[in-house]
């Protein structure tokens, strides 16, 4: 294979000056200075029905444009998950609706020329309730009573096992082999219930779209989102208009997660803006993005796991209670993930059995974030395999030596797949030398009354999914040989645009600058499914090589026709055409392109499309060693590594700032990071005082490293990254606190209070 | 109610509501580099300068920027130049939303300590939230930029 003059290196990202330099390249930079102030009346009911609304007054406050409530809206019902269309997520939501089912939910949208007004109009507005008993916990929603959604017009997608009498969202169970029979004979067994809570994506750009009217009567919107040929079919669907009729743009975007992977904010702009005309915007602030963002779900796992003597896994059994919350955003989806990112990390199993229930409560609708479902699965799954290792008196590493997947192996709970690229054993190898596992584990003592603690856990993902997403990007010829790389995939700051563009220049053989780099606009890039699942480098990297295929051989067919060649007898170097008999014979790039553009032969343009028939998981092993003040409780993170196959590294910068950045987030959900409700259902948490993200003083230190495989499916080798990496800190750093104090936490976040309080009890016993 | 003042050296007379606070001011004026990332002065997101002194523009109110100098990033363009080429060779940029304010707050600290710990770095900077990148890579940048040794 020739040398990649730009694969694999930390190239600097393309819009690096751009977004350093602080210059306006964000949604709400760009919005018209004069456009409507869009925001909404929110409900303070967790469940109830609007049997009045009274807007006549508030509409008479100076500068107010309309105000609209469900009466205004269409009826008809969809989803504003971002998926391949007809999207899993049951149609379960009109744009305002006269039952509301959390605190936060939309009651009317409120259009005035600036916040002031629009803040006293707000405040206006007389809405009568006939306020319902809410739903509030989510294992008693099954065959509940109280209906979260009794209304006619909800759509089920099929094969979802959605039956919304039930307050069912989605349920489904498969599996393999007697799994009762095949743990009835096992001679070690656990059987825990791990709980994992909601979480906050809190990127720092918050939720913002503003829409107008475009020369043609058709609305534009421009959203901070990492979806927007989504939003493009959402905003129709939802305002019950063609798709032809709307644009999305997407600028750049301060972080996304998955948040943005829902259309939380874009329909109530489009909305105003399709009704009066005029150019209106809504900017979330910090609250509205607790109160109505698009959080994790928060999951119930029950694991039963089963091993011989000689440590050899037999069978995993694991079902999952999913918390979707009022609406079934990613609801039917992610729960899947629980399922199938973890149970296929172990091989060999004689038997498995995944069974999943999904249910409605009255919170707020969670959504996709990072990890999507696995994230949670993998608290569980490998909480539960560190404790099988504990209970066999086995070191967790050495259980899992015994296990884990190998290259070429079928992956237990994978649709059938296997996988052809991992170096997972190489992956935890390294990372217990980094950590210094072997002198550390289960801990060391560091004081009087301090220790310090090392745990461990294995991760996995998939790289987009198969025969679902699609990837397209379309290059263009200009003038001087620079070519134009249009794609339809989001860059959210994770920097796809800068990978697809160096694997772009390798594919062409040119300088990486030739590579202009577009997207996106829902009118001019080629279709993309969006950012999302793993899947940019991978789905888009393949579409990008497909084309750089195709650019080459039309170059060559267009120079050869006007050298009297055919195709077949030239070549391409990156910059000249010649005859491979006679290399004297040759032709420049930009004179070819001179030649096209003066109308000898036709302008190069070329379109490549991928869908992906496997999605190939990436692996990564992850060691925490963090201090425990076995006095106070207090847990402070020292060092966490990581080693990841991600296949190929595109580009070694941003691969490993997507690691680390995984890392602390995941970091932050296991110990500091919790969505949490009062009796009521009324969000606790608005804001980052309540809701703490670590700070830099939080997180210790990271350390990350690659084992590469090679994914022949992939571009130049590569899988996915941006996901993998999130799974590992929350049950590495829950069995690094056991082996400091003895102490299982089953539930999240591990905070210093809840340590404290167990270690007081512990005390309590011994005494 | 009319105030005067300094935007990145330029003298400005304008109009304000008495509650507006700094950062609405300032973005309303087109300085688009300053973000708000939170309500309650918790992200760093709209540090801008004044007086030299960084401070949160979500928390100032406009009116007590009267005849001061306010420096935003727009202002320090040649000046963040260096610690800005040192993110960006790290792929620490990312989204890039919290970069002005990180930058604007790397830069008081390299005026007011040229010379500081890592730990210093670290306690200066508490302040400023990142989502993206783990706070890591910036530390290889700031490492770079303060010629730290060792670091974290």
């Amino acid at each position: 294979m020739e040398e990649n003059r730009f694969v694999g290196k930390g190239i600097v990202k393309k819009d690096a000056d751009a977004l350093l330099s602080g210059k306006p390249v964000y949604a709400d930079d760009l919005a018209p200075e004069h456009c409507l102030i869009v925001k909404l009346l929110r409900s303070p009911h967790a469940h109830a029905l609007i049997k009045e609304i009274k807007t006549d007054i508030a509409k008479k406050v100076p500068g107010i444009e309309a105000i609209y409530t469900y009466k205004d809206v269409p009826r008809g019902r969809f989803t504003k998950a971002g998926q391949t269309f007809p999207e899993p997520s049951p149609d379960d939501r009109q744009i305002l609706d006269d039952r509301v089912r959390y605190v936060g939910d939309p009651v009317a949208i409120v259009a005035g020329e600036d916040e002031l007004c629009v803040d006293r109009a707000l405040k206006m507005i007389k809405v009568t309730y006939e306020v319902l008993e809410p739903l509030l916990d989510f294992t008693k929603s099954k065959d509940n009573p109280i209906i979260i959604h009794p209304e006619d017009n909800f759509v089920a997608k099929e094969g979802n096992g959605t039956d919304a009498s039930r307050n069912l969202c989605a349920s489904q169970s498969r599996g393999e082999g007697d799994v009762d029979k095949v743990l009835s004979e096992c001679d070690y067994v656990v059987e825990e219930v791990y709980h994992t809570k909601a979480v906050n994506q809190a990127m720092m750009e918050p939720f913002t779209a503003f829409a107008s009217k475009d020369i043609y009567g058709r609305i534009k919107i421009t959203s901070s989102t990492q979806i927007p040929f989504h939003v493009r079919r959402i905003v129709a669907r939802a305002l019950n208009i063609s798709k032809s009729r709307v644009r999305v743009v997407k600028p750049r975007i301060g972080g996304g997660f998955g948040a943005k992977q829902t259309a939380v904010c874009e329909i109530y702009p489009a909305f105003v803006s399709y009704m009066t005309g005029k150019p209106s915007k809504i900017v979330y602030t910090r609250e509205d993005c607790f109160v109505d963002g698009s959080p994790r779900h928060e999951m119930q796992m029950s694991v039963r796991i089963g091993a011989d003597k000689e440590g050899r896994i037999r069978a995993i059994d694991l079902h999952t209670l999913s918390n979707t919350g009022a609406f079934g955003e990613h609801g039917p989806t992610t729960v899947d993930l629980t399922g199938t990112k973890s149970i296929s990390l172990y091989r060999n199993l004689d038997a498995f059995r995944f069974s999943s229930e999904v249910v409605y409560t009255n919170v707020l609708s969670a959504g996709a974030y990072r990890g999507y479902g696995a994230t949670q699965g993998l608290f569980a799954v490998e909480s539960a395999v560190n404790e099988l290792a504990h209970k066999m008196n086995l070191d967790p590493t050495i259980l899992r030596e015994k296990n884990i997947v190998k290259e070429g192996d079928h992956l237990a709970n994978y649709y059938g797949q296997s996988t052809e690229s991992c170096a997972l054993d190489v992956c935890m190898e390294k990372v217990k030398e980094m950590i210094g596992w072997e002198e550390k584990y289960p801990y060391v003592k560091t004081g009087p009354h301090t220790v310090r603690a090392v745990g461990m856990a294995l991760s996995m993902q998939g790289s987009g999914i198969e025969h679902c997403d699609v990837g397209s990007v379309q290059i263009k010829l200009n003038d001087d040989g620079f070519y134009t790389l249009m794609v339809g995939c989001s860059d959210m700051g994770t920097g796809c645009d800068t990978v697809l563009s160096q694997m772009a220049a390798d594919g062409l053989g040119c300088e990486y600058d030739n590579i202009i780099v577009r997207g996106v606009d829902t009118d001019q890039s080629p279709y993309d499914s969006g950012s999302y699942a793993s899947s940019t480098t991978y789905v888009t990297g393949q579409a990008v090589v497909r084309a750089c295929e195709k650019m080459k051989q039309r170059i060559c067919e267009e120079a050869a026709a006007l050298m009297n060649l055919s195709a077949k007898e030239v070549e391409f170097d990156g910059w000249l055409i010649s005859e491979k008999e006679n290399p004297d014979n040759f032709m420049k790039l930009d004179d070819l392109v001179t030649r096209l553009q003066a109308g000898s032969g036709s302008i190069i343009a070329v379109t490549q499309s991928y869908s992906g028939e496997v999605s190939p998981p990436p692996f990564m092993a992850g060691a925490a060693e963090v201090e425990i003040d076995l006095q106070t409780g207090k847990i402070t993170p020292i060092d966490y590594v990581a080693v990841v196959d991600c296949g190929t590294v595109i580009n070694s910068n941003l691969a490993r700032v997507q690691t680390e950045g995984g890392i602390v987030q995941g970091i932050g959900m296991a110990l500091y990071e919790d969505i949490q409700y009062t009796p009521e259902g009324k969000l606790r948490n608005r804001n980052f005082i309540n809701y703490k993200i670590p700070t830099r003083l939080d997180m210790g230190q990271v350390r990350v490293d690659f084992a590469s495989s090679y994914e022949k499916t992939g571009p130049y080798g590569a899988k996915s990254i941006g996901e993998v990496v999130i799974n590992t800190p929350s049950p590495a750093i829950a069995d690094a606190v056991y082996n400091g104090t003895g102490l299982r936490f089953r539930t999240l976040p591990i905070t210093s209070e809840k340590v404290f309080v167990g270690l007081q009890e512990k005390k309590g016993n011994e005494e | 109610m009319q105030i005067e003042l300094y935007i990145n050296e330029k003298k400005v007379q304008a109009e304000i509501r008495p509650n507006m606070m700094l950062l609405e001011f300032l973005r309303s004026r087109g300085i688009r580099s300053v973000k708000q990332g939170c309500d309650t002065g918790s992200c760093g997101l709209c540090t801008v300068w004044v007086d030299e002194k960084p401070v949160l523009s979500c928390g100032m109110p406009a009116a007590r920027v009267q005849g001061r100098h306010v420096t935003t990033l727009e202002g320090v363009q040649e000046e963040a130049e260096e610690f800005s080429r040192f993110l960006a060779q790290e792929g620490a940029d990312q989204c890039g939303y919290c970069s002005p304010g990180l930058i604007m707050n790397v830069l008081a600290l390299k005026r007011e300590l040229p010379h500081p710990t890592a730990e210093q770095v670290k306690e200066y900077l508490a302040g400023n939230l990142c989502r993206c990148t783990g706070y890591q890579s910036q530390y290889r940048a700031l490492e770079k930029y303060f010629e730290l040794e060792g670091g974290n």
